[in-house]
């Protein structure tokens, strides 16, 4: 980081958004969420001679973000944890005339890039907020920070396995509700077959 | 193939799907999961849902945006960073 005034800017102007938007889908509230921005750029600020590889800032600072909401977390009430099992995502299959057929919605019926941003962000929006926080977490970092598996397991102190394990069952959450979401939007059509 | 090993196979790969996605999966495993899945259209269907899914996760931005930071607020970071900056060794030749 320089010096200059330009560099702050940009600098706070991004991972405020950044960590702003984590804490909100993680803490649940607005002004939780606009102090986890506040008290993580204060820290990082503080504290920047501990960060060891200048490289690695965002997976420190997302560090630092998830330990303020878990301060803030002990201060409000939170949904008891909720672990989700691979069974419930597995879906249906029936047989129809000695074909076997999956009981899911038609994908390729998938809104296009236009609409995403809108209708799909809506109902992204409400999927990723509806998983549990073990999940929830990890799926921010992976699919929507874009943070390896490692940084992943050390933004929020888990082994790299619990770190896939729980992506795999939030994409599988995520991607019932969008299967549920799209059934519904093209009239419930399913189809697959072997 | 029996419909019980269809199913035991197609339960591995459900269980595997995401390392499979990610790259994650050793060469012989990943071998393996792709010969599977392309004698099995439920399996295929499966995993291109799953592939849009972090696609989307992945286009995916919160809409959510912080209120403008507050004068004070601002102030309050600019000293620590000024301070952070006057920390930092000195990489001037």
């Amino acid at each position: 980081m320089t010096g200059d005034a330009a560099a702050f800017d940009r600098f706070v102007e991004h991972f405020r958004a950044k960590i702003f938007q984590y804490s909100w889908l993680m803490c649940g509230q607005r002004e939780d969420a606009e102090d986890v921005a506040q008290d993580t750029l204060m820290k990082a600020f503080e504290s920047f001679d501990q960060l060891r590889e200048p490289e690695r800032v965002r997976p420190w600072i997302f560090r630092i973000a998830r330990n303020a909401c878990l301060m803030k977390r002990r201060k409000s009430d939170f949904a008891p944890q909720h672990e989700l099992s691979l069974d419930e995502f597995l879906p249906a299959m029936e047989r129809e005339g000695g074909r076997i057929q999956l009981q899911i919605a038609d994908w390729s019926g998938l809104p296009d890039r236009r609409m995403l941003q809108t209708e799909m962000n809506g109902v992204l929006n409400r999927a990723i907020g509806e998983l549990p926080e073990a999940y929830k977490s990890v799926m921010l970092m992976r699919d929507v920070e874009d943070l390896s598996t490692q940084e992943t397991a050390q933004v929020l102190d888990l082994s790299e396995d619990v770190v896939k394990t729980r992506l795999h069952r939030a994409r599988l959450a995520v991607r019932k509700m969008l299967d549920e979401y799209l059934g519904t939007r093209t009239g419930g059509g399913q189809h697959g077959t072997a | 193939m029996e419909p019980h090993e269809r199913s035991e196979k197609c339960r591995e790969v459900f269980s595997l799907l995401s390392e499979y996605l990610n790259l994650e999966l050793p060469p012989e495993a990943c071998r393996e999961m792709e010969a599977h899945i392309a004698g099995c259209a439920p399996c295929v269907e499966f995993t291109e849902s799953l592939r849009k899914t972090v696609e989307l996760c992945r286009q995916y931005r919160p809409e959510a945006m912080p209120t403008p930071l507050e004068a004070a607020a601002r102030e309050q970071l600019l000293g620590a960073y000024r301070k952070m900056i006057a920390g930092l060794p000195d990489t001037q030749p």
